[in-house]
């Protein structure tokens, strides 16, 4: 094949208009939802009361009810708060890093990426705080003067994760707003609805459009995409502190950090591609969000895929190499130990299926892509369940060593937050457009001038 | 939003790129200062055309960015150090490396809230819902895929026929005139605005009254868990001595410490001591107890005299002698309190009622072995439900 490297690919395909760009993209906003919407919606609904009666019993029984045990004292609530959190990364990385990369490509995923990161912490931020047992008491956990003149120890790797995950949360909630401002206000012109038209014009906050304030709007959006950078990195390197800064083998390892970044990278790709395939093909945004944008996500979860397997391979080299007895042990048990079924899982969907993504026609396969991301999605899960429970449930003490078996709470409370998750998304691609309509118009064919400077 | 017939400026439309920026050259060449250019999208390479100043923003993100970081820095500094030193493993109050991650997450947050904050608040002037320029056809065409230029009848230069000839002169379509909003200052007292004013007020006071009060314990609603009260052991600063705990008023007697009359005489007293116990089960029950630990060791288990002491040391007296027999209460209530001979005071082992009881219980005792046979057959009459 003669493929021309030099020239980029046009980011929109079809030859579309700017107006006909806006008219496909607002579509799902302007008609009423189909029954398919309803059946859709049904489904996630029931997901989510299944989570909720799983926690309803939680809160009134305690979390006695779930299948947490010494030693295994972290066990789903905390492989599923990472494996969200982790998920959530994707939508940072497209947004801010490939902005300031200038990957134009990212305008046809940023929006929906954002929403889905705001929408993974959410579900995340769930489980730190049923963790605690008493969740109503979680205002505990914020330094503010109180009747017991006690502080926050601030030198615990729990607490940064407080910080990281709240502050991480208000930054993608914030940088996802501003670039829905303007997205706004194209709705609030186009609807013909007097309570869209009240909503849309109340969340536009009065946007004219004025060059006077894409002026200022541009800057924002690079200062924000350079906070978000090192923010998205530094939150999954919290997450690691939270195992890494503890003295259990099999947690006491410098590698979490970027380890723990490009997992989460890895994960939240593959359900980024996992979520898309089905909007591009419901909401006819095959020429906006194109087959090419597919196949780069998919060329970042191979890479990131490699960088995971990379990882696993140098936790065993290290265990060998380092020649402590017990780090060893761990590293053997996990791989051969009574979970071992847990840990081939993990390297089969995490090392060996991305690896098809190595052929050109398999990467560009919707059907292929599908079976893949989503044996990555189970990998992901399964590296953080192989990380907690493998590494606590035979650690020092031969007399202390347990078996973790999860309860059918522990497994509502992780389905109900997959109902959270898809009960947002489906609610968010009918209320907000879901591909950012000024960014895609700015980077369409012929939207630029063409005589102004060099740099375009 | 009605209008009136002030000009708030003129506007045209632009189809292409090329076109409006070719017009913002003109129009601020022109010398126009109150002119704006209105794009569904940044375009590039306006600044220049429209000669825009870079903009300030940054500045507002380093100052909060800044103070982020020394806030993180000062309450992690206070609360560790100054305020709750607490040693863990023996590491400094100050561990810098420890405090890095909030310190970032703080500076983080700080920058970007007042970025975004300040931007639409202090450089957009939003929210601005009634601006003249909303719902006209104008702000629906730049909203959608056309590119406008507006000057505003606030410029010194502005006159409208002669913007109305350059915006034609530029090419451009659909000049028109823009008229201001009457402003109104009704919507305030709207009977709709105000209950919903109202019903968030209630909402928001009660939720956070109830966090505050009953979930997080903040300070001001301690439900008077703090008041001004002596606690024992802290200092006072009411009393002449400094100290909270108070002695009590001379003479003060404990209640069941009433001090015995006749505790310095070793001799038996003329006029002994009445017994206040009425006897009952419960009196006899703790005298026996009583009397089974602290007498039976010496005297016997039935007052005999004939522990297995016996021999072993001066031999302790039977309670069955005539002399005792005929003692009254207060003389045996004397001597358990006071000792004789051998015999310690057991007013320390004994509280007064305990000795009373005991006492009692002796005159059981001594009641059970001198009974004549007419009192046994009476004793076994009035208890033939157990056979005979």
């Amino acid at each position: 094949m003669n493929i021309d490297y030099s020239k980029e690919l046009p980011i929109v395909q079809g030859r579309l208009s700017l107006g006909e760009l806006e008219d496909l993209i607002a579509k799902p906003m302007s008609e009423k939802p189909t029954p398919k919407y309803y059946i859709a919606l049904a489904i996630t609904l029931t997901l989510l009361m299944i989570g909720a009666t799983s926690l309803g019993f939680t809160f009134y029984y305690g979390t006695g009810l779930w299948g947490n045990n010494q030693p295994v004292g972290w066990a789903f609530d905390i492989v599923n708060f990472v494996f969200w959190v982790g998920i959530g990364h994707a939508g940072t990385l497209i947004s801010a890093i490939l902005f300031l990369l200038r990957q134009k490509w990212r305008t046809a995923i940023a929006r929906f990426a954002e929403a889905m990161t705001i929408f993974a912490v959410m579900c995340a931020g769930i489980f730190p705080a049923i963790h605690t047992g008493r969740p109503w008491l979680d205002g505990w956990l914020l330094p503010y003067p109180n009747q017991h003149g006690l502080w926050v120890n601030f030198t615990s790797p729990l607490l940064w994760d407080v910080f990281a995950v709240s502050t991480y949360f208000t930054v993608s909630a914030v940088f996802w707003y501003i670039g829905l401002i303007p997205d706004f206000a194209v709705m609030r012109d186009r609807t013909t609805g007097k309570v869209k038209k009240f909503i849309y014009s109340l969340f536009s906050l009065g946007w004219r459009h004025s060059h006077r304030n894409w002026q200022h709007y541009e800057k924002s959006y690079v200062i924000l995409a350079g906070f978000a950078t090192p923010l998205v990195l530094s939150v999954h390197t919290i997450v690691s502190f939270d195992f890494a800064v503890s003295i259990i083998p099999g947690w006491h390892t410098t590698i979490f950090p970027p380890y723990f970044v490009a997992g989460a990278i890895f994960s939240g790709f593959a359900m980024v591609v996992t979520v898309l395939v089905f909007v591009r093909k419901v909401f006819d945004l095959e020429n906006i969000i194109t087959i090419d944008h597919l196949e780069k996500m998919n060329k970042v979860i191979l890479a990131t895929g490699m960088m995971v397997g990379y990882a696993y391979a140098m936790e065993f080299f290290i265990a060998w190499y380092s020649g402590v007895q017990f780090e060893t042990f761990v590293f053997i048990n996990r791989a051969f130990g009574p979970y071992a079924w847990a840990y081939w899982i993990m390297v089969s969907c995490n090392v060996i299926f991305p690896q098809f993504f190595w052929f050109k026609k398999l990467r560009r396969s919707i059907p292929v892509m599908m079976v893949i991301v989503i044996f990555v999605n189970v990998g992901m899960w399964f590296e953080r369940f192989v990380i907690t429970v493998t590494s606590l449930h035979r650690d020092f003490l031969p007399s202390s060593w347990g078996y973790y078996v999860p309860t059918i709470y522990d497994f509502g409370i992780l389905i109900g937050s997959f109902g959270l998750f898809f009960t947002l998304v489906l609610l968010f691609v009918k209320a907000m457009p879901v591909v950012a309509i000024s960014e895609i118009k700015a980077v369409a064919d012929g939207a630029q001038p063409t005589h102004h400077g060099g740099d375009h | 939003m009605e209008r009136n017939t002030k000009l708030h400026g003129l506007v045209a439309l632009f189809d292409t790129p090329d076109q409006i920026i070719h017009a913002a050259e003109k129009v601020s060449h022109s010398g126009y200062k109150d002119f704006d250019v209105h794009t569904p999208y940044p375009v590039h390479g306006m600044d220049d055309a429209m000669k825009l100043k870079p903009s300030k923003l940054g500045y507002v993100t380093l100052v909060f960015g800044l103070s982020g970081a020394a806030f993180a820095l000062l309450l992690m500094w206070w609360t560790m150090v100054v305020d709750y030193p607490m040693n863990i493993g023996g590491k400094p109050f100050f561990s810098l490396p420890a405090f890095i991650p909030v310190t970032f997450e703080l500076t983080v947050l700080f920058a970007t809230l007042a970025t975004v904050i300040g931007m639409i608040t202090f450089f957009f002037r939003f929210p601005d819902n009634k601006h003249p320029l909303h719902d006209t056809p104008y702000m629906q065409a730049v909203s959608r895929d056309k590119y406008g230029v507006f000057i505003g009848a606030s410029d010194p230069k502005f006159d409208v026929k002669e913007v109305r000839a350059l915006f034609e002169s530029l090419g451009g379509k659909k000049i028109s005139e823009i008229m201001e909003i009457e402003k109104t200052w009704q919507d305030a007292f709207n009977p709709k605005f105000i209950g919903i004013l109202v019903t968030t007020a209630i909402l928001v006071s009660g939720g956070t009254y109830f966090a505050l009060n009953k979930l997080l314990y903040i300070t001001p609603f301690n439900w008077m868990e703090h008041q001004f009260r002596g606690v024992p052991q802290e200092k006072s600063d009411f009393f002449a001595d400094s100290r909270m705990m108070r002695e009590p008023v001379a003479g003060t007697v404990a209640r069941g410490h009433m001090p015995y009359e006749f505790k310095d005489s070793v001799a038996q007293p003329a006029d002994p001591v009445e017994n206040p116990l009425v006897n009952s089960p419960e009196i006899f029950k703790l005298g026996q107890k009583k009397y089974l630990t602290f007498c039976s060791p010496c005297h016997g288990d039935y007052g005999d005299g004939d522990s297995r002491l016996n021999q072993q040391f001066p031999n302790p007296p039977s309670l069955h002698t005539t002399k005792l027999r005929d003692w009254k209460d207060g003389n045996i209530y004397h001597v358990i309190t006071n000792g004789q001979n051998v015999m310690p005071s057991y007013s320390h082992q004994m509280t007064v009622k305990e000795r009373w009881a005991v006492v009692s219980y002796i005159r059981a005792l001594q009641k059970a072995k001198n009974a004549s046979e007419t009192e046994i057959e009476q004793f076994r009459k009035e208890n033939t439900s157990n056979g005979n």
